[in-house]
């Protein structure tokens, strides 16, 4: 191959980027690491019979058993991380692919298919699941629910991409995926109508209770994870690119509309899997992407994998707080999370018009 | 009315160079035909502007030309291959194209946004080699944006940012450039600023073509291509082109033209 010349060409002194964001970057990101290791011990440590940090610790390096931990509090806490770091991935994905800061990972109807998947299995288990039905807040979803409600979520994001015509246009897409989730929520109030006894058990699951997912939920979400994480940080070059604008990404020869649905397809198995078991917890998947965009730049090489970390942070911390706030009970950590999320984002609009004025 | 003369008033042309040639294109958005039996061609080393009313098809042909769409009759060539037939990643490595409402990403530094011009070159795993950094160091360069790499782009002025969207474009270094109306909304400082940089650009063999409405903008390039509903009126030397005549049949009668150090210079009314 021939060797390029650049006339003129000084020699970069500044290889790759500033000494200050490269610092900033690994404070980031340790720090994000630091309040993980700091949530997974408080979250363990914190419940109706309180463990001391050292124990918890001491049981977390192997060093002590302590069945309340392995059974109990562990798997709740890991789910929480996994569930977040889903969805903070997630939300990252869609808000580069739509170019849209306030694309939510569930935009395109996944999270009312998953509802609408779990009320259908409740309904079609008929009275096998009166046991299930009794509890305000079940312990555990059946398998056979979980399954609806994966497949509900990735039957809802196939429907939208059928309306929309495939993913080039996104603004038909985002239309089509409102549209898709309407019809879905109101098909899934009629079958909670159907049977009032149920309403209670599949409302409470819809808020979203990470109690459901146990070890077996942790362990599938954790191969989940392990199998599109490394494709979307390969597709980071595309969402990088899709800051120019989708046909400046096309003339740089990305082949976009492949590129596009297969972001799609991994952000919607990752949010089938964790709103099948963990329901619907909303703003993770906007707040986590949203700060660390503001911390870390646009580079979603290190956007992707520091939304991962924020978002597990955040929903640990929330989990914490649903499951302490109105001791012995519990607070569903999707109200939780929303009526954080809320506050976050008027203080965002707030920002924003401060901004404008 | 100047005939088509793409083969006598063209700039430096360099034996066996491959040229990036729309052949007889017509388009169709629906059923309403914006380009019709079309044929342009673009050289290395020379500046092409491509004038005309709104809404003639420019920016369409611009299009075809960078290989974003396809014609429905004709066909796009660089060298003596189909556009469509090269891959898109080579496509990207020769054909550079800035859109006029490109994105402005407000949260990339300039030189994340410039790097980003690497796409086409880069591997499975989009690592950067010193062959990319050195591209991005040369199209920083040219375009003088290297001083504020590490700004973020809503910190930079329209000029500045417009020169950043040139290097993204150059970081590719490509063969041939095409742009939409690149100096829309700049002041006539930084239009005087941009075009300079382009003619620059095509001194070092660059072929480049522009979308333009400002007929005395388009007076500077090597050819202006004249597009009036969906044909092309006229090609040829500024001089040629910029005519009375035509521009009155397409702009109406209160388009003057007169010449100033040889060079015609458009002016509205009396």
């Amino acid at each position: 191959m021939q060797k390029t010349t650049y006339p003129g060409l000084v020699p970069p002194t500044v290889r790759g980027y500033g000494k200050s964001m490269a610092g900033r970057r690994l404070l980031v990101f340790l720090g994000l690491l630091v309040l993980l290791a700091l949530g997974l011990v408080l979250g363990v440590a914190q419940g109706a019979v309180p463990i001391a940090p050292g124990e918890v610790v001491r049981a977390l390096l192997g060093l002590s058993e302590n069945p309340i931990i392995t059974e109990l509090r562990l798997p709740r806490v890991l789910a929480a991380m996994l569930v977040g770091a889903v969805l903070g991935i997630s939300g990252a994905a869609f808000q580069g692919l739509f170019r849209n800061p306030l694309a939510d990972p569930y935009l395109m109807g996944s999270a009312a298919g998953a509802a609408f998947g779990v009320t259908l299995a409740v309904s079609l288990a008929g009275g096998l699941s009166s046991a299930f039905a009794q509890h305000a807040v079940f312990t555990h979803l059946p398998a056979s629910a979980i399954l609806f409600g994966f497949l509900g979520a990735v039957g809802a994001v196939l429907l939208t991409l059928l309306l929309s015509g495939g993913a080039s246009r996104t603004g038909d897409l985002i239309l089509a995926g409102v549209v898709v989730g309407s019809v879905l929520v109101s098909l899934t109030s009629y079958l909670m109508l159907q049977d009032a006894d149920r309403v209670r058990a599949v409302f409470a699951y819809t808020l979203g209770n990470l109690a459901f997912v146990g070890w077996n939920g942790v362990g599938s979400l954790a191969l989940f994870l392990l199998f599109t994480f490394p494709l979307l940080l390969l597709l980071g070059r595309t969402l990088n690119a899709l800051h120019l604008g989708e046909e400046t990404a096309r003339s740089l020869g990305l082949p976009l509309d492949k590129l596009k649905l297969l972001i799609i397809g991994l952000v919607t198995l990752l949010i089938a899997a964790a709103v099948a078991q963990a329901g619907i917890i909303g703003f993770v998947g906007l707040m986590a992407p949203h700060i660390l965009r503001r911390l870390l730049g646009g580079d979603y090489h290190y956007l992707l994998p520091a939304s991962a970390l924020g978002g597990a942070v955040l929903l640990v911390l929330a989990d914490l707080l649903a499951r302490t706030l109105v001791a012995p009970a519990e607070l569903p950590v999707g109200i939780l999370t929303t009526l954080l999320g809320g506050p976050f984002f008027l203080y965002l609009l707030w920002r924003g018009r401060r901004v404008a004025w | 009315m100047v005939a088509q003369r793409a083969e006598q008033g063209a700039g430096p042309q360099r034996l066996g160079a491959c040229a990036l040639v729309a052949d007889g294109v017509s388009f169709a958005y629906r059923n309403r035909t914006v380009l019709e039996g079309v044929n342009l061609e673009l050289h290395p080393g020379e500046w092409l502007a491509l004038l005309g009313p709104n809404g003639v098809g420019k920016s369409t042909l611009l299009r075809l030309m960078a290989g974003l769409v396809r014609p429905a009759v004709g066909e796009v060539r660089l060298g003596d291959e189909r556009l469509e037939r090269i891959s898109s990643w080579r496509r990207g490595q020769q054909i550079a194209f800035l859109p006029q409402h490109g994105g402005y990403p407000e949260d990339l530094t300039v030189e994340e946004v410039v790097a980003l011009g690497r796409t086409p070159h880069l591997g499975l795993l989009g690592r950067a080699s010193q062959a990319d950094r050195e591209a991005v160091e040369w199209a920083m360069q040219q375009t003088q944006v290297s001083a504020f790499r590490h700004r973020l782009l809503p910190t930079l002025s329209g000029g500045e940012r417009q020169r950043v969207m040139l290097a993204r474009a150059l970081a590719a270094r490509p063969k041939f450039l095409l742009l939409d109306e690149p100096t829309n909304h700049l002041d006539l400082h930084h239009q005087a600023e941009f075009l300079a940089l382009l003619a620059g650009l095509r001194a070092q063999g660059l072929g480049i073509l522009t979308v333009l409405h400002d007929p005395n903008l388009a007076r500077l390039a090597d050819r202006v291509a004249f597009l009036a509903e969906g044909r092309l009126l006229a090609l040829g030397q500024p001089g040629e082109v910029l005519t009375e005549e035509l521009l009155q049949g397409v702009y109406g009668r209160q388009v003057r033209v007169r010449l100033l150090e040889g060079q015609p210079v458009v002016l509205l009314g009396g």
